[in-house]
Order: structure tokens, then C-alpha cells, then sequence
């Protein structure tokens, strides 16, 4: 496998590119394997590459129904972030953007992981308070955090809507200038060509059509591409893991799939140079500028549940009010694009990496808004788990008896409602 | 825009109204065991496919309807009144 | 190329002249043109620049799918970036500008990029930028952070202006039977034909003139008049200058109108664009097609353009688009365009890639004097800013070969059609090759929906209207409504089938042919990412960026994905297509947002008072989406100068406080009060009439959801009222109950948030404003309105009223409601009589004060994760009845002793200052997640020093003589604080029983 390298990269500008071999093999499934993860997303994918690489095993196979990074991976607004303050998701996201951090390295793949910072925007004392709580407990944890006051956000973004006579005038910001965005689809295929270098089988277009269980164990998968016998299952398929749980013979689970849309521009010389948040009025948006010169901004769910990967008008509507009334200079910035992807929105908005009734069969699942972020640590943690069948403490309490032992991670305080979570 | 045919203000965009949920749980009663509530507040079917589920005509009526609906292609087999005695009521 | 406009012809008015400016350079145009056409006449070669090569480029095309003429319109805050030259009208002083190059399109040093182009092929910024070169050496994203800013400028296209976007725009609602998309042949056809049934049909046209294909005609089909005149004598909307940009769900469609876009001085009250949301019953798409390129070499050279566009120019515009033209086709559609040029006086070779020949068409086209060469293709264009040779291919047993060059000054391209499948598309439908047009036809759908014309690969116009009334039909008996009989078209309008043909090469020599000339995705780019893996379609755009420029791949996707196909040696159907993403062409945010932006963003709630409270000098403050006073400067009073005075004058006086925007419910019916005794965890079933109780509702899941008082004014009506911050959830919450659970109870709910004006009178000479204010003053007496005493009585100005003896401030107090429109009448009665006797107003900064000293919770405290015993009140928690929550408040971790618990918080040095938002942390161990947390901190004028109100673990008792520390790192650093009871101030509430 050649290395990425800008000495490869001029070495086959010369030669007609004919050096660079396939990012990752298609593999023929085979008829057995140590662990299978299905779904192959950042997460499926980190999974895997970590039990080669943290755990040694070796006959491992992701499986994917159609292509990787079909699903979330492809269709989020790649932002990066630990802002998280709640006990268990704080050290896991603040786990997951050290290892974002090295990732490029890590993979010898650029993932574009720009540490560009992100900006809160705040609109009143209280509102200062409330993102006080969370930043402080960030910084006593050892991230970076910071509340920047009006006179030194209009330094950094001078063309915010600082009207005084604006619905909400800002008064300040809450920043982590270490979070960012990064190229996504450059993640799932940094941790697909990592793994497969590792030996890890990535199965495209295999999709798993019925579950082989004995009493509490399962045998193997049935897929669209022959059985496949296993001695250990994850699933890792956000939007589709209530298929696959039922598939499985399991119950219910504490999650609702809903849809959350996604946005970009035309693309424009650099406009935004960082990642900006408006949450004020009962409106949530999220803006930044992609590398290619897009801006990329999401908001609420389209609020009712749904498989539909499209969106309708109301939240186009929403998100437009949101990013003019921030950034009035976009009213002549055309929409180039808006698409949807299917969250799978949990009852606290907290996540599971958890074992299940099922010996063998794990968990990853629940991601709400914080799959994309999540990515790195959910496979590190995930591998874990799967590796030595019992939790770290950093995930110990994001299982799914949790609500029975009543612990609510919930960030937000928004209660046993999915779509509030988002 | 999900167009909703509500039995009292007739056909309206689904921006009038909030989802609230999957309208088939049936709350236990107050002094239930608590695995009743477990599961009718925390478990959910999370059908793909049609569903029954609530909506609230929040900026119309304020009624709470049960829709019955695809998931995945969004549309509408039967929208009724949520209490009972209105669907009575509605049928005469 | 060299352009020419033609003495007559076109569907401009030559008599009238435009001026306008390209790039500073004034020129001229007429009504009718687009910029591109008006460039074009102006021989106008290089418009715009590629986005990573920066290779020159010219007029690609005559619609939305240009790649090429892509340019900037106007200055200042008004700066457009991105604007296909070729759909914007021309205009009386329209400025436009090259774009993404420096200084200019014409010569723009950025073009050096192209001589490196061999080493940044597709996704090449995977493989480096990590870390030093040449081996990315390092650790952490610090050198690709250098790199970033570099590619960035390097990337995006047109600058976008940052000052605030100075246009108005609207939003509009349509209500129709049948939306037609388009309005060529098929829509017009479609359209007429609706016109007898009395159906409610509207017709949209992204152009600015009606007609479609209609316009690229020589002479004016006498079928167009008169399906114009048809339409216009029927009721049917026409809407032009309009784009169905996308297809939303049950017959919903989002139409952009572009108002003002085409004048040079819109008046004022015009917004420049409207967004139209229609809602139909039935939708047909007459959306046309797209002609198509094919790869070859240098093929993005300015002077090549699809075939059909030349017509478009030659026909619309009046403009000869070169003298010596040679066409390079795979079908039959460009012949009727080498005949138009030919007849036009240009010297015309056509290059048909097919071994036989349309007879009919072949021997028509050589009648005017084309060259017509079988088996022959272009191979590669030459030129340096504008084409000025080709080389050309020609078949040798099914592979291409080296067949001689030619001197021209324009290529045309006819690789195939497109059907416009993207409005389906957003259906969710997905699109079917068809082996026999070489294009992608539209799926199926289910939804009321039918397709007309060349979007379902009818090639010839006489069909297309054929097509259109079939279409029509079916639409109108969807709607319950008879049409005459129409048959459909039996061909395609073909004569000779097309031939396959994407890309043009001779084994084994390399070119550069571009697959998606706005990114400059290459045919090698596509064969790269096939050897690196990226066979899915998907991949292959994602690695490649195929298809994700302003065009969406109108121009390149299908070509990218038959050479793909090729790679794989499957057939393209295997291989299958991205999916369209609305919008189809891009569309403005501002449009989107149309007027609800800046102060308008929201609606502002203001109370009845509003205007009073500034009156008497408020300062107000946002709460939610209300507008509440904050404090009452006097004197120039700093607010903590007003909020010491406003708490002071309180405690020791009176003061009155406008509590308007508080949740107000009434609970009425004969099962009420088994209602409440439901929703409240303590006990409502035996509360008197003319009693208060303050209650705390819960979730299911046992987490405090609101408090507030309910107060019985009758055996079953109830006046509740809430939070403000919650009194629409709290509203959701009880119709849920009593609609969906609990059908069997009696209730009724009703929001009288907004018909009640609400004043807090607190403080020790409450009961004098009460007694001097109502109608019979013996009723504020303590015997008949004691603590958490209701009485409905009169103002002494006749306003009816309910007052009930309440108090959050823990003096003396009373909550007074009146209607809503007396709100003002109210506070006038009040004040004239506190304020003689030394009273105050006083806003959320001293009701904050005063509730931090007793110790009060609000929003800030029951923050969603609270139980009532983290809030201290665990004893409002009934044992004797059920209630919602009761059940799930008790598991496990919800009744941990050591849960963070209500406390107050002193500074241990009282003169230090605090915040809220600071966390609590053992003395000895600052830093984790810490063992609790400040939620509010105020100046007590009480205790003359900063107080504060918060949670820690295990609550206040816990803490007694332990040290803690209010850690708040990311403003005012470490503070050493005391942790006591919340009920700082007058804990026995002595003074509110007064």
C-alpha cells in the first residue's frame, strides 16, 4: 500500500498516478469471523480498525448494505466539538477530539481536521451563565473553554449581526477553539484504508437480511451476500438499529429515528472563519465554511419522526431566518443544496455503547446530534467493549438499563421526548 | 409539507401542528408497577412503515389528533380526534 | 470564435439599446438578451475561470446548466457572486465581473496552477498537507491548518459582499388543482388542454419568455400563438421568471420568483424575490431535457458550447456564434442546428459518431451545405483562450483513430439528452437508464405526478405537445374530470438510433477532457478513482466532486458515470445515478427567510404594561420571547444601583412589579380537581375555594417539569398559572392529558395567559395599595384575604379583578389580575398610592435579589434534570395519593442521597464577588466535574454582601464546615465560598404571613 505522502503525491504527478492501489479491498465475505460489525459509517469502521489495532484481533469483517459512509457519515455538517458537560459523554467527547486531533497521523489520511474554533453565540446575563456552568466544567476537565465578551467576538467575526436593535443582540460568546470541522467523507475512508491495512474484511453492499440466534447467542447473519457465522456481533447502524434489533428478535429500544436536514451554499471565497451557533428565541443553527468554500449549516429536526432521507420547507425556512439574521450578508448567498439524513434521537439525547440480552451482541447506537464528533471514540470505546465484554468506566452508565436505574444523561434537560433532543 | 386533514379545521400544513409521538403507548395507570412506566416512557417500536401516532393542531384547534402514517413516505392513511368522545361525536 | 450579431432575426428588439459593463468595459445589448447572449454579440470569449485549474472559460451553454459564464453581478453590499451569464436578463447599467481570478478572466496568474495540474488529481489533498513535507512529519493539526488557510483562498469562487444584504424579499402561498413545470411545447400543450375542464392550473417558466424549445425556432410556430393566446384567455396563472426549484411532500412545491433580478431600478416596494410555497393536487413536469457534452480533449476551451445552444443564440438572440463551426454529434438532434448555422451563412462540418446515417436528415443537411462525415468525432481542441483547431477521430473497426485536423472557431457538442428528472428526484424516485436514448429516464412514482415531453425522452417538439395533452389527460381524470382522447407519441421522434458515446480518445494518448468543467473533474479523475476503489457512484462523486458545483451535474454526471460504467466494464444501469438534491437551481437564503429576519426574527411579546413600565423609565430584558423590565432607573442609577434601591425599598416599603407574562390556565370542570390532584405532586383534592396552594408539576419520568400557584375560585374552576418560561409546554402538557390519557375526566383547559394583566404588590405596605386600590377595602384585610387567600373583587376604578395573597419575594404580597386592557388602569391606581408612601417599581434584577434570598427556585434551578429533592422540596411530595411521576422519581439514582441539593452560597471573604455558572468544587480538589454548580448570585442588600444560590452534593448539611470553592475558570478564576441553607433570608417566612 503506498503511503500518502507529498513525496508520493509528485512522485505519481510524474508517473500518470499510477502508484496509489485501492484505498480498501472489496472483500468476498468468508464464511466465518471473530467479530462482524455491521454498518460500515465512521463508527462501524473505527470499531474495527481499533480492535486490529488496540486489541489484535484479526478475523474481523465490517459489513455495509450499500456503500460506506452511506448513511450519517456522508451527511452531516462535519462539526467537532467536546462541548458536552454531562458526567460519562464529557470524557468521551473530550476523549474523541484528542484523538481527532492526531487522526490525519494517525490514518495517514487527511481528514482536514481544522481546529478553527467554535462560537456560541449568547444573548443575554443569564443565557452567560448557563454556558458558564458547562465551559467551566470543561476547563476543570481539562479541555479548553472560553467566554468572550462583545468588544473581542467583534474582533474575531467582525460581520455578526451586532445590531442593538436585532431580535436577540449578542452579547457574547461561548468558544472551544479547539473544535472545528473535518472533511467527512475523508473519515470513513481514512479508517476503511486503515483498517483494511489491518487485515479488517470491509464488505460493501451486504446487507444483513436475518439473524441466526441459539437461545441467548447469535450464530451468524444472514445477508444478501451468503450466511456468515460470528462469534461476536456489534452494530454500529445508526437510523437502521431498531431493523436490526428487531431483526435480532430483541424488544424496544429507548430511541425514535427522526430526520435532521442538512444545508450548503454555493461556493464563496472565505467568508466564516469559524464555527458559529445561534440558540436563542427556541432557534437552533450551526454555520461553518467548508474548505471548498460552502457553508454548511444545519438546525432543529424536522420535529416528526421519520425514515424519509429529505426534508420539507418549514426548517429550510427556519434554518434561512437563522443564518440571515446572524449573518445578514448571506440574504444574496444561494442555497446550492439541502438534503437528510435519519438520527436515531435517544430519550435523554445520550448514546449507548452498551452490552445486550444477547451474549454476543453489542451495541453502538442513539447518537442524536453527536455521531459525526463521536466517531473516533465510539469505535475506540466500542472495540473496548467488544474486545474484553465489559464497559469502560467513561461509557459504564450509556447502556440501556440506565433509565431503569434512573440515570438521564441529558444534556439539554429536555426529558423522555426524542425530539427535543436535538 | 406534511398536509394534514384535521377533523376540525380541515386540510392544514403540518407546520400548524407538533408531533408529539407514537400514538399506540398506553400510559399505565398512576399507581402501575414501574415496568409498565419504564417501558410506556422509555421503549418505543420506532416503526418503519405506517404508525400510529399523535399530533397537536398547536396553531389551529389545540386538538390532539392520532395520524396514522408512513414513516418513510410520509403519507397519511387516517387522521382522527385523539379523545375519544370527539371521535364519537365526529362519526354521528 | 468569432461571434456576430445578425443584422435581423431573434427575439430582440434592436431598436432599443442596453448598456452595460463587463469587467469595467462598457457594451451594448438589447430587450431580449441574457448577459450571455449580450457577451456573446460583443465577441466576448474568456467570462470565467475554473475552479482549481483556472483555466480559461467561455459560454458553455444558454441555460441553468452553464459551467462556464460564471460571473459576479453588481458592487457593494448588492455583489451577486456566481451567476450563470447565461439566465440573467440584461439590464440598463448591469455591471458585471470576471470572477475567481486575479487581476483578471482574461489573465489571471492563477492559471499557473494548471501547469501542475498532473500532481493534484482527484482527492490528492487526501495524500499530503498533514504534516512537513515531503514525508508528513508531525504530530497534531498544526501544519494542515497552514496549508488550510492557503486552500481556502485558492478555493471558493465568486466573493460574496459582507455588508447586510440591503433587498427586501416576500413569501407567498398558492393553492392550485395542477402545477405544470415549464412551460415549452409540453407545458403549453398540457396547459391548453386543461383550459376546458374548469380545473385550477398554474404554469411556471424559470425564463423570463414563455415557449421553451418554442423560442429556439427560426420563424414562430403558429401552434405557439396559439397556445399562448389559449392560456391567456383562460383562467390559468402564468408565472415566468419563476423556478420550481424543488418537490416537497403531498403535492408541496417551493417556487422561487426572481421580481427585480432583470431591472435596473426596481422601485422600493418590490422585494427582489418572492418564495412561493404551492400546494397541489396534481403536478406535471414538462421540464425538458439537457443536452449533454462528451469527453474529449481540451473540451472546456472557450468557443465550445452544447449544439443545441447554438440554435438558441442563432434563433433567439440573432447571433451568429462562429464563421467556421465544426459539430461533433452522436444523434439526430443536431442536424436541424448545423442546417440553422449553415442557412445562417457559417461554413459547417458535422461530425456524426454513428457508421449510418439519418438518411432523411443527412441528405436535408447536405442539401444546405453541410459537411456531413460519418464514423468521426472531435478528439482535441486546440486554441489558447478560444478554440481555433480540432483534431478529429474517426472509427476504425470500433476504435477511435487519428483523423486529420481541421482550423474552426466553434465546436458543438451533441453528446445525448438529459431528461430533467430532478423535480421526481426529490421524491425520492430513482431515475432508469435507458439503453436506447443513452440517458437516464425518470422512475416510477406512486404520487400525483406526470411527466410530458423530453423529460421522458420525447425528442421531437410536434411530440412533445402530443406528450403535454397526454399529460394532461391523466392528470385531469385524476381530478374527476373528462378530457377528449389524446394517443400518446408512438416514437421518440428519432429517426436513426443515438450511438453511446462519452468520451473520445485514442488508446494509449493522453488528454485532458473534462467530465465536470466547473470543478474540473477529468476523465482521468474518474479512472483514478476507480483504481483507488471509488466504484460506487456515490464514491465516485464524493472522491472526485463530480456533480457538486453550482450545476449539480447537469453537465457532467452522466458522462462521469458511463466512464465509470466503462472502468467496470458494467452497464451504466448497473452502475446507477447520484440522487438530485433539491433545490434545482440555487436559490437565495434571503428569499427564504423573506421578512422574518434581524428584529423580526421572532415575535416580541410585550405585557399590557409595556408601554407604562417605559413610561415610568424601565429598562427591559428579554425573558423567553417576552420583553420584561429589567430595573427602574433613577437618577442615571447604575442596574445594581436600581436593583440595591428597588430589593431595599421592597423588604422595607412596597413595590410593584409587572408579573404579566406568567403562565395563566383555567382549569374548569367537574372532574378539576381530581385533575390537578393528578398533575401536582401535593395534594389539591381538599384546597377551599378561595384558597391558594403553590404546586410542582412533574414529568413521567419524575423530574420537576413547572411550579406555580393554582388558586379555587369555584367549586370547579381553577386559575393556574405558571412559569413563564413554561407556560406553553405546561398548556401542551395538560390537553395531552386530557386527550390522549385521561378522555374520561371532565375537564377543560384553557390558555388565559394573554386576557390577564398581572401586578406583583410585595413588601410590608402591600395591604394599604390593596386596601386603597379595590372597591371595598375590608376585603384586603387579613381576615378575609390571609395568606394564600383568593378573592374576586373590583378596582376602585370598576375593573374586576382576582388578587390572591402570594408571595416570591417572602414580604407581604399580593399577585392582582385584571383583563388584559386594564393592565395599564391597574398600575396607574397602584402607584398613585404606593408612590406617595415611598414605594417602588421593580423588575427582574430585584425579583431576582429577593427570590435568591429566600431561597425560591426558578428556570434556572429546575433546569430538566432536577427532582424535587434536589430542589428542596421533597416534602412537597404527596404519600397519600398518585400522581404523574410518582412512580419513576423513585428509582435508584434519583433518590441518591449524595444527588447535588439546594444550597445557598456565601463568599468566604464577604467582600468577594461571585458568579453564577461557576462550579463548586472541594477545596482540595479543583478540577473534574466538580460537586456542584451556581445557578444564581445576586448583592443582598440584606446581608450586604454577594450571596448565591446553587446545587452541591448531598446538600448544605453536608457541607457545614467544609470548605468549597466557586471554581469559574473561564471568567473570574477561584473563589473560597461557604456553603448554608438556601433559605438565607427570613427562614420561618415570618414576614410574607406578616
Amino acid at each position: 500500500m503506498t503511503r500518502f505522502s507529498a513525496w508520493n503525491v509528485i512522485k505519481n504527478g510524474l508517473s500518470n498516478q499510477k502508484g496509489w492501489d485501492r484505498q480498501w479491498q472489496d472483500c468476498e465475505p468468508k464464511d466465518q469471523y471473530d467479530v462482524v460489525i455491521v454498518g460500515g459509517g465512521i463508527h462501524g469502521l473505527a470499531t474495527a480498525y481499533y480492535l486490529a489495532k488496540n486489541h489484535g484481533i484479526k478475523n474481523i469483517a465490517v459489513v455495509e448494505k450499500g456503500w460506506l459512509g452511506g448513511g450519517n457519515a456522508g451527511r452531516n455538517t462535519t462539526i467537532v466539538r467536546s462541548n458536552y458537560f454531562q458526567p460519562g459523554n464529557r470524557q468521551f467527547y473530550e476523549h474523541s477530539l484528542k484523538l481527532w486531533e492526531n487522526l490525519s497521523h494517525e490514518l495517514n489520511y487527511n481528514v482536514m481536521f481544522s481546529q478553527r474554533g467554535h462560537v456560541s453565540l449568547l444573548h443575554s446575563p443569564s443565557a452567560i451563565d448557563t454556558a458558564a456552568r458547562r465551559y467551566n466544567t470543561m476547563r476543570l476537565t481539562g479541555s479548553d473553554a472560553e467566554i468572550w465578551g462583545l468588544k473581542k467576538l467583534k474582533q474575531k467575526i467582525p460581520h455578526l449581526n451586532y445590531n442593538v436593535n436585532a431580535r436577540f443582540p449578542i452579547m457574547g460568546a461561548a468558544v472551544q477553539k479547539r473544535a472545528g470541522t473535518a472533511r467527512h467523507d475523508a473519515v470513513v475512508w481514512g479508517f476503511a484504508r486503515a483498517a483494511d491495512q489491518r487485515g479488517v474484511n470491509i464488505i460493501q453492499n451486504c446487507e444483513v437480511i436475518g439473524i441466526k440466534r441459539d437461545k441467548g447467542k447469535i450464530i451468524g447473519l444472514e445477508t444478501s451476500r451468503g450466511f456468515i457465522n460470528c462469534k461476536k456481533v456489534g452494530f454500529s447502524a445508526a437510523g437502521n438499529t431498531t431493523l436490526l434489533w428487531n431483526m435480532a428478535g430483541l424488544g424496544e429500544l429507548p430511541i425514535e429515528s427522526h430526520k435532521l436536514q442538512a444545508f450548503v451554499t454555493e461556493p464563496l471565497k472565505p467568508l466564516l472563519d469559524h464555527v458559529v451557533v445561534f440558540g436563542v428565541g427556541g432557534a437552533h443553527f450551526y454555520i461553518s465554511q467548508s474548505d471548498k468554500g460552502g457553508l454548511v449549516f444545519g438546525g432543529d429536526l424536522d420535529s416528526y419522526k421519520s425514515y424519509a432521507q429529505r426534508g420539507n420547507l418549514p426548517i429550510v425556512q427556519d434554518v434561512a431566518e437563522c443564518a440571515t439574521s446572524i449573518l445578514p450578508c448571506l440574504g444574496r448567498v444561494r442555497l446550492l443544496r439541502h438534503w437528510s439524513g435519519t438520527c436515531d434521537m435517544s430519550m435523554d439525547g445520550s448514546h449507548f455503547i452498551c452490552k445486550t440480552p444477547l451474549k454476543n451482541l453489542y451495541l453502538n447506537a442513539g447518537w442524536n446530534y453527536g455521531g459525526f464528533k463521536a466517531g473516533p471514540s465510539a469505535g475506540w470505546y466500542f472495540a473496548d467493549l467488544i474486545a474484553n465484554d465489559r464497559p469502560d468506566g467513561v461509557i459504564a452508565n450509556h447502556d440501556l438499563k440506565r433509565f431503569e436505574r434512573g440515570i438521564n444523561i441529558d444534556e439539554r434537560g429536555a426529558g423522555p421526548d426524542p425530539k427535543l433532543h436535538g | 409539507m406534511i398536509r394534514i386533514q384535521c377533523p376540525f379545521c380541515g386540510e392544514r400544513d403540518h407546520s400548524e401542528f407538533t408531533y408529539g409521538g407514537d400514538g399506540s403507548i398506553k400510559y399505565p395507570a398512576l399507581n402501575a408497577p414501574i415496568k409498565d412506566w419504564l417501558a410506556a416512557v422509555f421503549h418505543r417500536k420506532n416503526i418503519r412503515g405506517l404508525q400510529l401516532e399523535s399530533w397537536h393542531h398547536i396553531n389551529g384547534c389545540r386538538m390532539w389528533l392520532l395520524v396514522e402514517r408512513d414513516t418513510v413516505t410520509h403519507k397519511i392513511e387516517s387522521v382522527r380526534a385523539a379523545h375519544i368522545d370527539f371521535q364519537k361525536i365526529l362519526k354521528v | 470564435m468569432t461571434a456576430q450579431r445578425l443584422i435581423s432575426g431573434g427575439r430582440i428588439d434592436r431598436n432599443k439599446i442596453i448598456k452595460f459593463s463587463w469587467d469595467d468595459c462598457w457594451m451594448n445589448g438589447h430587450p431580449g438578451d441574457t448577459l450571455a447572449s449580450a457577451l456573446m454579440a460583443n465577441n466576448e470569449k474568456v467570462i470565467g475561470r475554473s475552479f482549481k485549474y483556472h483555466r480559461p472559460r467561455g459560454i458553455m451553454s444558454a441555460g441553468v446548466e452553464e459551467s462556464g459564464a460564471i460571473v459576479t453581478i453588481g458592487e457593494g453590499a448588492k455583489r451577486d457572486a456566481n451567476v450563470k451569464a447565461t439566465t440573467q436578463e440584461l439590464y440598463h447599467g448591469l455591471t458585471a465581473f470576471g470572477q475567481n481570478a486575479w487581476p483578471s478572466v482574461r489573465f489571471d496568474v492563477g492559471s499557473l496552477s494548471n501547469a501542475f495540474s498532473q500532481f493534484l488529481a482527484a482527492g490528492f489533498y487526501y495524500k499530503t498537507f498533514m504534516g512537513l513535507p515531503p514525508f508528513e512529519w508531525g504530530q497534531g493539526t498544526g501544519t494542515w491548518m497552514l496549508y488550510e488557510k492557503l486552500i481556502r483562498r485558492a478555493a471558493g469562487m465568486g466573493t460574496s459582499s459582507r455588508e447586510p444584504d440591503p433587498d427586501n424579499y416576500e413569501h407567498g402561498h398558492i393553492f392550485c388543482d395542477v402545477l405544470i413545470v415549464g412551460s415549452g411545447p409540453a407545458g403549453l400543450s398540457a396547459a391548453a388542454k386543461l383550459s376546458q375542464t374548469g380545473l385550477d392550473v398554474l404554469i411556471v417558466e424559470q425564463d423570463f419568455e414563455p415557449g421553451g424549445d418554442y423560442l429556439n425556432q427560426s420563424t414562430t410556430s403558429v401552434k405557439y400563438s396559439q397556445l399562448l393566446e389559449n392560456i391567456n384567455n383562460s383562467d390559468i396563472r402564468l408565472m415566468t421568471r419563476t423556478t420550481v426549484f424543488g418537490l416537497y411532500d403531498h403535492g408541496t412545491a417551493g417556487l422561487l420568483e426572481r421580481v427585480t433580478d432583470h431591472l435596473s431600478s426596481p422601485s422600493a416596494a418590490s422585494p427582489r424575490q418572492r418564495f412561493w410555497t404551492v400546494r397541489s393536487k396534481h403536478i406535471i413536469l414538462a421540464t425538458g431535457a439537457l443536452e449533454r457534452n462528451i469527453a474529449f480533449g481540451n473540451n472546456d476551451l472557450p468557443g465550445i458550447m452544447t449544439a443545441a445552444s447554438a440554435t438558441t443564440y442563432l434563433n433567439r438572440f440573432g447571433i451568429l456564434p462562429g464563421k467556421k463551426i465544426i459539430i461533433s454529434t452522436n444523434n439526430d438532434s443536431a442536424y436541424g442546428v448545423s442546417i440553422a448555422l449553415a442557412n445562417a451563412g457559417a461554413s459547417v462540418k458535422l461530425l456524426d459518431a454513428r457508421t449510418t446515417l439519418p438518411s432523411k436528415l443527412s441528405h436535408t443537411a447536405k442539401g444546405h451545405g453541410v459537411d456531413l462525415k460519418a464514423s468521426a468525432a472531435a478528439l482535441n481542441a486546440s486554441g489558447s483562450k478560444s478554440v481555433s483547431g480540432l483534431e478529429i477521430a474517426t472509427l476504425n473497426e470500433e476504435a477511435w483513430v487519428q483523423g486529420g485536423s481541421e482550423d474552426c472557431d466553434l465546436v458543438l457538442i451533441s453528446g445525448g439528452w438529459s431528461p430533467i428528472i430532478n423535480l421526481l428526484s426529490h421524491r425520492g424516485s430513482k431515475p432508469l437508464w435507458d439503453d436506447e436514448n443513452c440517458c437516464f429516464m425518470p422512475g416510477s412514482t406512486d404520487e400525483h405526478i406526470e411527466i410530458a415531453g423530453a423529460g421522458i425522452g420525447i425528442w421531437e417538439l410536434s411530440k412533445c405537445e402530443v406528450s403535454g395533452e397526454v399529460a394532461a389527460a391523466a392528470a385531469a381524470k385524476a381530478l374527476g374530470k373528462t378530457t377528449t382522447d389524446v394517443k400518446k407519441p408512438s416514437s421518440n421522434g428519432w429517426s436513426e438510433k443515438i450511438r453511446p458515446l462519452y468520451e473520445v480518445k485514442i488508446h494509449g494518448k493522453g488528454q485532458k477532457s473534462f467530465v465536470d468543467p466547473q470543478h474540473d473533474v477529468t476523465a482521468n479523475d474518474i479512472k483514478l478513482a476507480h483504481q483507488e476503489g471509488f466504484i460506487s457512484v456515490e464514491h465516485l462523486k464524493r472522491y472526485t466532486t463530480l456533480g457538486m458545483a453550482t450545476d449539480q451535474g447537469k453537465m457532467g454526471n452522466v458522462i462521469g458515470i458511463a466512464l465509470m460504467a466503462e472502468a467496470l466494464d458494467k452497464n451504466i444501469s448497473s452502475v446507477g445515478t447520484t440522487i438530485f438534491r433539491p433545490p434545482y437551481t440555487p436559490v437565495s437564503l434571503g428569499a427564504f427567510t423573506g421578512r422574518n429576519f434581524n428584529n423580526h426574527f421572532r415575535p416580541l411579546r410585550r405585557t399590557p404594561m409595556d408601554e407604562w413600565n417605559i413610561s415610568h423609565n424601565a429598562t427591559l430584558t428579554d425573558a423567553g420571547l417576552w420583553r420584561r423590565p429589567w430595573y427602574f432607573s433613577r437618577h442615571n442609577e447604575t442596574i445594581k444601583e436600581a436593583y440595591i434601591r428597588e430589593t431595599t425599598t421592597t423588604r422595607n416599603v412596597v413595590g410593584l412589579c409587572d408579573v404579566t407574562s406568567l403562565g395563566k390556565i383555567a382549569v374548569q370542570g367537574p372532574d378539576a380537581t381530581e385533575f390537578l390532584n393528578r398533575i401536582y405532586t401535593n395534594p389539591f383534592a381538599k384546597l377551599p375555594i378561595g384558597k391558594a396552594r403553590y404546586g410542582i408539576m412533574l414529568r413521567d419520568d419524575g423530574i420537576v417539569l413547572d411550579d406555580g400557584t393554582t388558586w379555587r375560585l369555584a367549586e370547579t374552576d381553577y386559575f393556574m398559572t405558571t412559569t413563564t418560561a413554561n407556560a406553553a409546554r405546561v398548556m401542551v402538557w395538560l390537553e395531552e392529558l386530557l386527550q390522549l390519557r385521561w378522555s374520561d375526566l371532565k375537564v377543560h383547559v384553557t390558555s388565559v395567559s394573554e386576557q390577564w394583566a398581572g401586578c406583583a404588590v410585595a413588601g410590608p405596605l402591600s395591604r394599604d395599595i390593596l386596601k386603597s386600590s379595590i372597591e371595598t377595602p375590608n376585603l384586603a384585610s387579613d381576615e378575609n384575604l390571609p395568606f394564600m387567600g383568593v378573592i374576586e373583587t373590583k378596582l376602585k376604578n370598576g375593573v374586576p379583578c382576582r388578587i390572591a395573597r402570594i408571595s416570591f419575594s417572602g414580604e407581604m404580597a399580593s399577585e392582582i389580575y385584571v383583563p388584559s386592557d386594564y393592565g395599564p388602569a391597574m398600575m396607574d391606581l397602584l402607584w398613585e398610592t404606593a408612590e406617595p408612601l415611598g414605594g417602588c417599581l421593580y423588575g427582574l434584577e430585584a425579583l431576582g435579589t429577593m427570590r435568591i434570598e429566600k431561597g425560591h427556585v426558578t428556570g434556572a434551578e429546575l433546569d430538566g434534570r432536577v427532582t424535587l429533592e434536589d430542589a428542596g422540596l421533597g416534602k412537597m411530595a404527596s404519600n397519600k395519593k398518585d400522581f404523574i411521576g410518582n412512580v419513576l422519581r423513585k428509582r435508584p439514582a434519583m433518590v441518591d442521597d449524595y444527588r447535588p441539593q439546594l444550597v445557598g452560597i456565601f463568599p468566604k471573604n464577604r467582600k468577594e464577588i461571585f458568579n453564577a455558572g461557576a462550579i463548586l468544587c472541594n477545596e482540595d480538589n479543583i478540577s473534574g466535574l466538580g460537586e456542584g454548580w451556581i445557578t444564581g448570585v445576586t448583592y443582598s442588600p440584606v446581608f450586604g454582601h454577594w450571596i448565591g444560590i446553587g446545587f452541591i452534593a448531598g446538600g448544605y448539611k453536608n457541607w457545614i464546615s467544609r470548605g468549597a470553592i466557586a471554581a469559574d475558570p473561564v471568567r473570574k478564576g477561584n473563589i473560597e465560598v461557604e456553603i448554608v441553607s438556601p433559605h438565607m433570608y427570613d427562614p420561618k417566612g415570618s414576614r410574607h404571613h406578616g
